[in-house]
């Protein structure tokens, strides 16, 4: 009993210490702000005439997040004589000051997203709404600008707020940077990725990373084989591509959704038979979230030859606020990814007999 | 005198060690009762109940029906369409239940608090909870949360108190209840299929 009370009071004295030392590390913070004005970011060396400055890489990843039908461009800083780690390859680390842009257009420059590493774990984020005469953007307010613009009849665009960037960019122990990676920017593009822009020579991608000594600890195999999306079918690893990029980045086995146990991001660094694994948590796997008018229990996340079943693809192809998928930065249904995963599920998941292809649970 | 010094060494390490293990064997073995009791007294005095228990009319008017605590709108219950908008001052109306809401927002349905792993919070973890509470959105990262959910209000409170709250509402009476999803204000476009 002596002994209890006493490792119990040594407890006490060791848990306070812990928390006394806890205290001085404490959660990452920083008192940073993003300029008011895009053109103090460092995008420009002449916002006059819109030079891009020549320590900004422009950049394209192989498949875009759907943005409404926006035309996007995008930059990276990385501060001189730094470097990306790519020890952990589907998720690097950058390096302090890195900085990234994204300009959405519709017909007209509207906003520009930017990014900044202001500490070990800590990043700024910001939007600017482009001015009439695209002379300069201006930050929009903490709570984003809802509504901005107007980009199809009756339809107007939002400029997202800090929480709506939090919530898809933020996750478990990994950076915030969710479009640069080494499948997004493998030089094995996939042809048939939707809405991907065309490579342009300015374009930085895996190889001129690592050649220009950008990009640190990428296992060389990458530079040798460049990652490619596993798949059965053409039309597969442009499906798979396609939903890693625009579910994946909350869907996956690492940040905090993994509860829900659908794994969509696709790694590229990960055994043929764990890849095996992730995809049964989504092909033929039951759905909790039951799709209207469908008795309980008929709801899969996906059903091998039957997209009427698939939830996924009632969720893509909803425009209701609170069932839409993804549930932030879309207002107009992507129909050319609805038909490609439509497609996919019917013709590619079955065989000719209409069984399923794969051997899910 | 160097060896007692190294003997003292030697014992201050095996107590932080048997202190570890005390601390994880004791975590271990109970839950952690002072922080359910934290959260147990927060739940009752911020009001969960009053929307997330449905009610039912008892000898002295509506009450909180208590076989179906914070199971969230009943999904057996068959509503009429809400009233039509209100009009001058007047922004909703809510059902006789308080577990459904009508205003601009469309119609929300209080959900489930319960530890049921289908319907309820049962597969949540701690950090779902604190993050929607923080940004107002579904587990942090979904739909945003709909009125009359107070949680700007719920912001203010410490990580403490919504782990407290957390871990209180994992251990209330699993109700199975599948609450259904809030119905968007008219006018807004139809499904695309």
């Amino acid at each position: 009993m002596i002994l209890t009370q006493f490792l119990a009071r040594m407890s006490t004295v060791v848990l306070v210490f812990v928390l006394v030392l806890g205290a001085s590390s404490g959660k990452p913070r920083s008192n940073r702000v993003a300029p008011k004005n895009l053109s103090e970011t460092g995008l420009y060396s002449d916002i006059v005439t819109k030079t891009i400055s020549p320590a900004n890489l422009m950049f394209s990843p192989q498949y875009p997040l759907w943005s409404d039908g926006a035309r996007k461009k995008r930059w990276i800083y990385i501060p001189p004589k730094q470097s990306i780690d790519a020890k952990r390859v589907d998720d690097w680390v950058f390096p302090v000051g890195t900085k990234l842009w994204k300009e959405f257009s519709f017909g007209k420059k509207v906003e520009t997203r930017y990014l900044e590493k202001v500490g070990k774990r800590v990043w700024i984020f910001a939007a600017y709404a482009w001015n009439e005469n695209e002379s300069d953007a201006v930050q929009v307010p903490e709570a984003g600008s809802r509504n901005h613009v107007e980009i199809s009849p009756g339809i107007r665009h939002d400029i997202p707020g800090i929480i709506d960037c939090k919530a898809c960019h933020e996750g478990q122990g990994r950076d915030v940077v969710l479009g640069f990676n080494a499948l997004q920017l493998s030089p094995e593009r996939d042809p048939n990725a939707p809405h991907a822009e065309q490579v342009t020579p300015e374009m930085i991608n895996l190889k001129n990373l690592v050649d220009q000594k950008l990009l640190a600890h990428l296992p060389k195999r990458f530079t040798v084989d460049p990652p490619v999306i596993a798949a059965n079918s053409a039309r597969e690893r442009t499906a798979l591509g396609y939903l890693s990029a625009n579910c994946g980045g909350c869907h996956n086995s690492t940040d905090p959704l993994s509860t829900l146990g659908m794994y969509l991001k696709r790694s590229v660094d990960i055994s043929p038979a764990a890849a095996k694994l992730e995809l049964e948590t989504v092909i033929g796997h039951k759905s909790k979230y039951q799709i209207p008018e469908l008795d309980d229990d008929q709801s899969y996340r996906i059903l091998p030859g039957d997209p009427s079943k698939s939830a996924i693809i009632y969720r893509i192809a909803t425009r209701n606020p609170y069932r839409q998928m993804p549930p932030i930065g879309t207002k107009i249904v992507d129909t050319e990814a609805l038909d490609l995963i439509t497609k996919w599920i019917q013709e590619d998941l079955v065989n000719k007999n209409g069984e399923q292809q794969l051997t899910h649970k | 005198m160097r060896r007692l010094r190294s003997i003292g060494l030697v014992l201050a390490g095996c107590c932080l060690l048997l202190s570890a293990l005390f601390l994880t064997a004791s975590g271990k073995d109970k839950p952690d009762q002072k922080l359910i009791s934290r959260g147990k007294y927060l739940v009752s005095a911020i009001g969960c109940n009053d929307c997330h228990t449905p009610f039912k009319m008892g000898p002295k008017g509506p009450e909180p029906d208590m076989t179906r605590f914070l199971s969230g709108h009943p999904q057996d219950m068959v509503l009429p369409p809400a009233p039509a908008a209100a009009h001058g001052s007047w922004i909703g109306s809510f059902a006789a239940t308080m577990t459904a809401w009508a205003g601009p927002w469309g119609v929300s349905f209080t959900r489930n608090l319960t530890p049921d792993k289908e319907t309820g919070l049962g597969d949540w973890t701690e950090q779902n909870f604190i993050t929607t509470i923080r940004t107002g959105k579904r587990m942090g990262k979904g739909r945003d949360l709909l009125p009359p959910m107070p949680f700007p209000a719920f912001q203010n409170m410490t990580d403490g108190d919504l782990k407290a709250i957390f871990a209180y509402l994992q251990t209330i009476p699993v109700v199975k209840n599948k609450v259904p999803e809030p119905i968007p204000p008219a006018g807004t476009p139809a499904e695309a299929k």
